[in-house]
């Protein structure tokens, strides 16, 4: 399936610059294993090393937190519109 | 520099008042320049008094309302609710953009205090806040 894939600023230098661009995958996982196989700089930005979701990753696919669609096992559709979100956060701990 | 109007002071002073006990936190969005344009409030998802994280709902919609306005998403405010408006090893940790403005308010004593940061390669630099009226 051909998605697009919108890459927030702070991933962008990692990742050729690219604001959006399309991607190939049947769900999320497989996507994102792709995305650190050509950008291996982000890798531990995405994943863990099982393969599940980094926890300060957002991935939204459309409107829909993809941690309510299975995380890495949520399927893309075509045209679907994947949209990867680095936590916002900080504090004392 | 940040430029923030009176208003979007308070506006962020009002955001991490609502949220005591608890750290408040919010997006600010705006020029490149610096001037923001609009605060955009967040609940806190970590619901501690000692660690913030934006909303990753808020997140989204702020990106794409920035997309449409031909802005850009220029940082994130959070305030300490009894510590000094300087960031945590973690929110330098944190702090991944050096792009962005990060916007520290002190609730510890009154007058609240409010000051902003670039963080790069982790690195603390303070930078001017300009208020206009």
């Amino acid at each position: 399936m051909a998605a697009v894939l919108r890459i927030p600023t702070v991933l962008r230098p990692a990742m050729g610059g690219e604001s959006v661009i399309a991607v190939e995958g049947s769900t999320v996982g497989e996507v994102l294993l792709k995305l650190t196989t050509t950008y291996p700089a982000i890798k531990g930005q995405l994943l863990n090393d099982d393969g599940t979701l980094h926890r300060f990753l957002n991935v939204y696919v459309n409107d829909d937190d993809v941690r309510y669609l299975g995380g890495v096992e949520a399927s893309i559709a075509n045209n679907d519109e994947i949209t990867l979100l680095p936590a916002v956060a900080g504090g004392v701990w | 520099m940040l430029t923030l109007s009176s208003a979007q002071r308070d506006a962020i002073l009002a955001t991490c008042i609502r949220a005591l006990p608890n750290e408040g936190c919010g997006l600010l969005l705006g020029a490149a320049d610096g001037v923001v344009r609009e605060v955009v409030p967040s609940r806190n998802v970590a619901d501690s008094a000692k660690v913030y994280e934006i909303d990753p709902g808020v997140l989204l919609r702020a990106y794409r309302r920035a997309d449409e306005e031909g802005i850009d998403v220029l940082g994130v405010f959070h305030s300490h609710t009894h510590s000094e408006a300087y960031p945590s090893p973690t929110d330098v940790r944190q702090a991944p953009d050096p792009s962005w403005h990060y916007v520290i308010v002190s609730l510890r004593d009154t007058p609240a205090e409010l000051l902003s940061y670039r963080v790069v390669d982790e690195v603390v630099s303070p930078e001017p806040v300009k208020f206009l009226n």
